[in-house]
C-alpha cells in the first residue's frame, strides 16, 4: 500500500515537472542577456573567455558568495576534525622508491598546470576554482605518495585568508574609486593578451590561491587527523 | 558523434545504478567516480569546458579521494 502511494506521488510530481518543461523550447534563444554578453562582453570587460567575464565581472558579487560558502564548508570540516585527537601519521609505512620519486617528479608540474589555469582564466577555459582544485589534487597526490612530507597547515590558513582579503579589498577599492562594489577600475588593455581585463586576473589569482589552499587544507586535515 | 554521446550516457546510467546497488562501498565510490568522469566528458561535448574542468578535478578526483579516506576509517561493507 505504501509503495503504491509512493509510486502515485512520484507520477504526480513527474507529470508536473513534465508539464513545466514541456513548454520550454530548449536550444532556442529566449533571452536577450546571452546575446548581450556575447556581443559586448569583450568590449566591456576585456576578458575573451565569456564565462569568466560573467563570473567575475557581471556577476562578481555572486562569486564572492560562492567563495564564502566554500570557506564556511572548510571551516565546518575543521571544527568537526578538531575534536579528533589521535594522529596515526607516524604509523604509516613509507612508500616505495618508484612511487615517491614519481610523486616528487609530477608534483611541480601539477602545480604549474594549476597556476596556468588560473592565470589564463580570462583567456582560456578554466579559472580560479578549477586551478585551485587542480593544485589541491597535486597536494593529494603528494600526501598519498610521500606521506613523510607534510606542508605546514598554517601556510594553508594564511594563503586562504590572504586570498579572501584580496578579493574583498579589490571590491572595496572599486567601491571607493568608482562607486560600485567590484568595479573594474584597472585599465582593460588589449583583449586576448595576458595583461588585460583589469581586475579579473588579479581576482582569479586570489581565488586560485584561496581555493587551492582550502581544498588542500581539507585533504590535509582528513588524512592527518584520521 | 551522437553514438559516442549515447554510449557515454548509457555507461553513466549504468555507473549511477551500480553505485546505488553495490554493497561494497569502495566499489560504489569508484562507480560514482565513473559517473563524474563521464559527466565531465559530456560537459566538454556540450561546449562547457570550464564546467568540465571543475567536474573532472573536483567530482572525479577530490570527492572520490575524500570518500575513500572516509571508508578507510569506517566500515567498508554496507
Amino acid at each position: 500500500m505504501r509503495n503504491l502511494i509512493g509510486i502515485v506521488l512520484i507520477l504526480i510530481v513527474a507529470s508536473g515537472v513534465f508539464l513545466c518543461l514541456d513548454n520550454i523550447p530548449f536550444g532556442a534563444s529566449r533571452e536577450n542577456v546571452g546575446d548581450f554578453y556575447n556581443s559586448s562582453g569583450v568590449k566591456q570587460t576585456g576578458a575573451v573567455n565569456m564565462v569568466t567575464s560573467v563570473v567575475l565581472n557581471y556577476r562578481g558579487f555572486d562569486t564572492l558568495g560562492e567563495v564564502t560558502i566554500l570557506f564556511i564548508a572548510s571551516l565546518g570540516l575543521g571544527a568537526v576534525l578538531s575534536t579528533v585527537k589521535t594522529s596515526s601519521r607516524e604509523e604509516t609505512t613509507p612508500s616505495s622508491l618508484i612511487l615517491s620519486t614519481g610523486c616528487r617528479f609530477l608534483f611541480p608540474f601539477i602545480l604549474l598546470f594549476g597556476t596556468y589555469t588560473f592565470l589564463h582564466g580570462h583567456l582560456t577555459p578554466g579559472g580560479g576554482f578549477q586551478g585551485g582544485a587542480i593544485i589541491a589534487s597535486g597536494f593529494l597526490l603528494r600526501y598519498l605518495g610521500c606521506p613523510a612530507k607534510r606542508t605546514n597547515p598554517s601556510l594553508f590558513v594564511a594563503l586562504e585568508s590572504t586570498g579572501g582579503l584580496v578579493f574583498t579589498l579589490i571590491g572595496l577599492l572599486g567601491l571607493t574609486l568608482s562607486g560600485f562594489f567590484l568595479f573594474n577600475f584597472l585599465p582593460k588593455g588589449e583583449a586576448n593578451t595576458l595583461f588585460s581585463a583589469g581586475i579579473i586576473p588579479v581576482i582569479y589569482i586570489a581565488i586560485g590561491f584561496k581555493v587551492g589552499a582550502e581544498l588542500a587544507g581539507i585533504i590535509d586535515g582528513l588524512i592527518v587527523k584520521s | 558523434m551522437i553514438f559516442i554521446i549515447a554510449f557515454l550516457v548509457v555507461v553513466m546510467l549504468a555507473g549511477a545504478i551500480a553505485a546505488c546497488l553495490f554493497r561494497d562501498l569502495l566499489n560504489a565510490v569508484i562507480a560514482s567516480c565513473l559517473v563524474s568522469l563521464i559527466a565531465s566528458i559530456l560537459f566538454y561535448f556540450l561546449q562547457a569546458p570550464d564546467v568540465a574542468m571543475a567536474e573532472a578535478s573536483i567530482g572525479a578526483a577530490l570527492v572520490t579521494a575524500i570518500f575513500i579516506i572516509a571508508i578507510r576509517r569506517t566500515e567498508r561493507r554496507e
